[in-house]
């Protein structure tokens, strides 16, 4: 037991866990501030692959890795206006039309991907983000290896949590947008735009969800595959209720829930427990369901959220 | 007068939605240090006219103009730029923000970032000007509903507010904290803020305001100058169009107790929880339930509902204790029950007003034999109801949420009184109607109780209490605070047993 | 300018059959847009689209056939979106339903006459114990049935996948699918030299039956009601949690019936790839279908045709097949947004200042 212990639990293993779990923060800040706005953003598994796909084919044609993650942002965004129009502008139910966003975002992406690429043998990549070592930091013995030897985009995400922290809690904006989720008259008797705050909401959304598709081709894998997000999406969705709509508790969810997917990856390779690699694929879903079901009695959601807001309803 | 003078002025504004004419050719003028009552019944266009002062509305037709200067409001944003400032019925406050976050809504930061010192300062500011105080730190949902008052008061000054809108304010308040209310509204008008007042309580008219706009029917009737020079009853009648009078009252004979509770408590969370609470109605009984909201009404009336379980205590009905209550059997032991909000608790608004109509009843033999509908006796039902109870409705397909409020509620009370209850469970039955839909509505009742059942009315309206009830009871904090008989009990008495005073 | 909904006094039926066809209308111009991107001639394209369907009776009843589980999984989904249980997760309970009726298609002990009315039956209730967990889940603990469901697609899909690849390979074919079914459980066929099973019956009977569910008993009425409003149904003594159960149940165990017939009718055998995306298509067609189990059966036919069509459409004109997949995503949005029209009506405001 101690040699699968040691043979897990090494830097290298801690710096994985910061590469895979930079994708679930980015996706699951960004579906942060949709909800927060007061809409679930549903649309998040069909954005973060149509994001992923985009990003991909740009980075491949442009030589341009930056350039990919700045297509992959504006498909996001794209898709998370057509979510604002159905559940913002005409107020339908952001269940239902989450999951279209989703289904159309899926299309689009197997779509455009088959035209662009057709069906090669070996399929595209791309050469990916390499590490880039933050200097001085990187030589902190073990913190330096596994938090300063990371991709660009990783460190980007790390910020990400106090800048949206602040943002939110700090800023006259954030303010306005989490009344927008508790109370939209409120909000909308005080001047605010509740419209234009949870369009704001969601655009942001959408942008962090195609940076983490992106992440994902650039970073993790280096080629588009149709299974890339597979679930990752989804698993957000619960990340946001574990945190409790606040971006330390939910990236801290994130880390936690890259830890259980780090540690099924090494227990797959390593050869001690003989098990079906099913298994462990299936344990990431299987534990998130489990969290929900610890945290979701006692969860305060943003009060609006799912509620569209008409102005003129009496 | 010319409008270079006022505060305000409002020409010739008409606004309709659909087929309805909700303001028609309006004028209303207002002066600095004005305390302005608008008076009319529900549904007289009070409402829509200050919404359409707010930005809320735009109006089809008409100008408006602040302090001599034409203008445009097209939001709130518009309004609060100009100077004017709404206390909504139902308060527009986030209960999980604190006081201070409440007030820099929307208001621009300092340097990128919320201005907290700036606000506090201000706070306190309006605190030793007008003695309007808060704690800046409390969350708002810890707040009683006197405060948060406040707070939306504090938050039209934080705006500079010139004009202060209050719709219906006394309207959740006890007697005392409506004293302390018209206090802070004499300061904030010598103060040169111009105030109205929204209003259908013919008193309160004469206690704070000094000048009066009586509208009827989306129209101004009558603008009176002096309101204490002139008699409750002749604003009665430049109100309603006619005098107002009470249903005739019989004198009836008490039964048999029907429902009892004994002892019940009880414990849900972010809910008022009810403390030990003992409680009688006879058959033949008008038993008046009153209490500012949010003192453990709902509670109450939801355990007698069967929908929220006593964590302790005894249910009787008609001597049988109940056990495991739950709303269906409340229902087969004849306890039926008018819902507070008809349009979330009560009716369905996007179905057939026939689902709406049987929507209790659907396992009734009538209704359904062996769980299939019997659809033909289904609609048979709701036409006989329709015609029965004068309600307005194309037909029993037609969907629930395009009747007005006042057919909905009539629908209701159809739907509760159908299969004749022992008990009738009524909150707030009149609420939002014009005076002809609530009269009708009190006359059911007293029919009702002449036919030997017993009525529970929760109201916060004193006057449809002291109107209908034979006893009146007080929730304060969850508890019983006090029982009145109707011979004995004055609005006074009431009142200060509302506001947690020891009845004398 | 800004919009003004008006709830609806009732809507006309003629309304009701129209919304439908302008949506799929609508679906059909927008993506003639990616026809067009992808080089072909859209007329020519949507002719093979469509018209390979209909281009023979064999290909007319295979339509019927690759219908049966869409029919199926659109009940499943308007059942359960009519109480508002957001179950998205039709694709792993009849992921389930295939497994059980495998599982009782290969029992040798059983007799013969009772083996495919027990498949029928237990995929049945696989189906429906699948779609159980997310209900109580829901009930319980108020944890949100679409996050449930929908990874519960994926726990069972691994489930599968875990036992074709150990315990249940086929050990003649040593490929990741389980071993055959009997011959006696593989379901009658209804006409000669077609694959017209048995499982097609079954859906286009569930149709009529769910929609009497629906219109004509107390649970269709109370379900009704708890997806319209579920406090307004408590007040008036509906037991919301029972009637979310049930709801749950019926749902399930409608997509486990899919399930069955994929298994018993084309099959006989269950591997990874039984669904493609069922489950997900079923919500389209729901929808379509404004969730009138009626309406599921015309709605299902089209998509089988679009799912069957995109085949052979992507063959002859070099449009990629998933074409398919964007018309169902926007399909979808198109009818969200028809829909609003049949129960309000939409007024474009202009106020007097403007």
């Amino acid at each position: 037991m101690d040699e699968i212990l040691s043979q897990i639990f090494h830097i290298g293993f801690f710096a994985a866990l910061i590469r895979i779990a930079t994708p679930f923060i980015l996706a699951t800040i960004g579906e942060l501030f949709a909800e927060r706005s007061g809409v679930l953003n549903l649309g998040i598994e069909g954005i973060m692959l149509f994001g992923a796909m985009s990003g991909f084919t740009m980075a491949y044609f442009s030589n341009s890795l930056w350039l990919g993650v700045l297509a992959a942002m504006l498909t996001g965004m794209l898709m998370a206006i057509l979510m604002g129009f159905l559940t913002v502008s005409l107020g339908l139910s952001q269940h239902v039309s989450g999951i279209g966003v989703t289904l159309l975002s899926t299309g689009f992406a197997f779509f455009f991907y088959r035209l662009i690429f057709g069906q090669p043998s070996t399929p595209p990549n791309i050469k990916a983000f390499t590490p880039v070592g933050i200097p001085v930091l990187m030589d902190i013995p073990w913190v330096g290896p596994v938090l300063f030897q990371q991709a660009a985009l990783t460190y980007l995400a790390l910020l990400l949590v106090p800048l949206s922290a602040f943002l939110l809690f700090q800023t006259p904006w954030g303010l306005n947008l989490r009344t927008v989720g508790e109370n939209p008259h409120a909000a909308d008797s005080a001047g605010v735009n509740v419209s234009a705050m949870r369009y704001q909401g969601l655009m942001i959304s959408g942008a962090l969800m195609g940076a983490a598709g992106a992440f994902l081709v650039m970073v993790q894998f280096n080629a588009f595959t149709f299974g890339v997000i597979s679930g990752r999406g989804w698993v957000c969705i619960a990340l946001v209720v574990f945190g409790q709509w606040g971006p330390w508790k939910s990236a801290a969810g994130a880390l936690l829930f890259a830890l259980i997917d780090a540690l099924q990856l090494r227990l797959q390779a390593s050869s001690a427990i003989n098990l079906p690699y099913q298994v462990f694929l299936m344990m990431p879903f299987v534990l998130t369901i489990v969290t929900m079901t610890l945290v979701s009695r006692n969860a305060r959601a943003p009060s609006a959220l799912l509620k569209p807001f008409r102005k003129e309803e009496r | 007068m010319s409008d270079s003078d006022l505060l305000l002025s409002m020409r010739g504004v008409c606004k309709s939605f659909g087929v309805v004419q909700a303001n028609q050719q309006v004028d209303l003028l207002l002066k600095a240090g004005d305390i302005l009552g608008l008076l009319g019944e529900n549904g007289a266009g009070k409402t829509t006219l200050m919404n359409i002062l707010f930005g809320t509305y735009q109006a089809d037709q008409g100008s408006i103009s602040i302090q001599g200067q034409p203008v445009e409001i097209h939001s709130s944003a518009d309004a609060l730029e100009l100077g004017v400032g709404m206390v909504h019925q139902h308060f527009h406050l986030v209960p999980r923000h604190t006081v201070l976050e409440n007030l820099m809504l929307g208001r621009p930061g300092k340097g990128g970032r919320l201005d907290q010192t700036g606000a506090r300062d201000r706070l306190e500011e309006i605190g030793k000007h007008y003695g309007l105080k808060l704690n800046p730190d409390a969350i708002v949902s810890e707040l009683t509903i006197g405060e948060q008052q406040r707070l939306e008061i504090i938050k039209a000054l934080f705006r500079k507010a010139k004009i202060l809108i209050l719709d219906e304010p006394t309207a959740v308040l006890t007697p005392k904290e409506s004293e302390g209310l018209f206090s802070a509204l004499r300061a904030l008008a010598d103060g040169g803020m111009g105030i109205i007042f929204i209003t259908h309580k013919l008193y309160e008219v004469r206690e704070v305001t000094n000048r009066v706009v009586v509208m009827r029917g989306g129209a101004v009737t009558a603008v009176v100058e002096d309101p204490r020079a002139v008699t409750e009853g002749s604003l009665a009648q430049m109100m309603c169009g006619h005098e107002l009078t009470p249903p005739e009252k019989t004198t009836s004979q008490l039964r048999d107790p029907l429902l009892k509770l004994s002892g019940i408590s009880t414990r849900i969370p972010n809910r008022p929880f009810l403390k030990d609470v003992d409680m009688v109605v006879h058959g033949g009984e008008i038993l008046g339930i009153a209490g500012v909201s949010g003192n453990g009404q709902r509670e109450l009336a939801d355990v007698i509902a069967g929908i929220l379980p006593p964590s302790e205590g005894k249910i009787e009905v008609k001597g049988n204790t109940i056990t495991q209550s739950s709303p269906r059997k409340m229902q087969k032991l004849k306890i039926g029950r008018i819902p507070e909000d008809r349009m979330t608790t009560g009716l369905v608004t996007t179905l057939p007003l026939f689902s709406s109509m049987v929507l209790p009843w659907i396992n009734h033999p009538n209704f359904s034999r062996l769980g299939i509908l019997r659809l033909k006796a289904i609609r048979e039902f709701t036409e006989a109801m329709i015609s029965r109870f004068g309600i307005r409705a194309i037909g029993p397909e037609v969907r629930t949420g395009t009747l007005s409020g006042g057919n909905l509620q009539k629908a209701l009370l159809a739907r509760e009184l159908a299969f004749d209850p022992e008990v009738l469970l009524a909150s707030q039955p009149t609420r939002g109607l014009d005076v002809a839909a609530a009269d009708f509505v009190h006359r059911k009742f007293l029919e009702l109780r002449e036919a030997g059942a017993a009525i529970i009315l929760i109201s916060e309206d004193l006057e449809e209490l002291f109107t209908l009830s034979d006893r009146i009871m007080v929730m304060y904090e969850g508890c019983v605070h006090g029982e009145q008989n109707i011979a004995d009990a004055s609005v006074e008495k009431i009142g200060l047993m509302m506001a947690g005073a020891e009845a004398a | 300018m800004h919009l003004r909904l008006e709830l609806r006094e009732h809507t006309p039926l003629w309304l009701n059959l129209a919304l439908p066809f302008s949506a799929v209308l609508a679906t059909l111009v927008l993506c003639s847009g990616l026809v067009a991107l992808a080089d072909a001639n859209v007329i020519d394209a949507y002719s093979k689209l469509f018209l390979s369907a209909v281009s023979s009776r064999f290909n007319m009843v295979e339509t019927f056939v690759k219908a049966a589980p869409l029919i199926l999984t659109g009940l499943a989904v308007t059942v359960a979106f009519k109480a508002k249980f957001w179950n998205i997760g039709a694709e792993g309970q009849l992921l389930a339903g295939a497994m059980g009726a495998a599982f009782v298609g290969g029992i040798e002990s059983l007799p013969t006459f009772s083996l495919v009315p027990l498949m029928i039956i237990f995929s049945a209730v696989c189906g429906a114990c699948w779609a159980l967990l997310p209900a109580v889940l829901r009930t319980r603990f108020k944890v949100d049935d679409v996050v449930t469901t929908l990874l519960l697609n994926f726990v069972i899909f691994y489930i599968m996948t875990a036992l074709l690849d150990g315990p249940w390979k086929d050990p003649l074919s040593g490929y990741p699918d389980s071993p055959d079914i009997r011959m006696d459980a593989e379901f009658p066929i209804l006409l000669r030299a077609t694959r017209l099973h048995l499982g097609v019956l079954l859906s286009l009977v569930a149709a009529p039956l769910v929609w009497l569910l629906i219109r004509r008993t107390t649970l269709g009425f109370s379900i009704s009601v708890v997806g319209e409003n579920p406090e307004a149904a408590a007040y008036g003594g509906i037991p919301i949690t029972r009637v979310l159960i049930y709801t749950a149940l019926i749902s399930g165990a409608l997509a486990g019936l899919a399930g069955a017939g994929e298994v018993g009718g084309l099959h006989f055998q269950v591997m990874a790839g039984i669904s493609p995306g069922y489950g997900y298509t079923g919500i389209v067609i729901a929808m379509l279908a404004r969730l009138n189990p009626l309406g599921v059966v015309p709605a299902a036919l089209f998509f089988a045709i679009v799912v069957t069509g995109a085949e052979a459409m992507s063959r002859a004109t070099g449009v990629p097949v998933f074409l398919a997949d964007v018309i169902q995503g926007t399909a979808l949005v198109t009818m969200l947004i028809a829909q609003l029209f049949s129960t309000y009506r939409v007024r474009t405001h202009l106020s007097a200042s403007e």
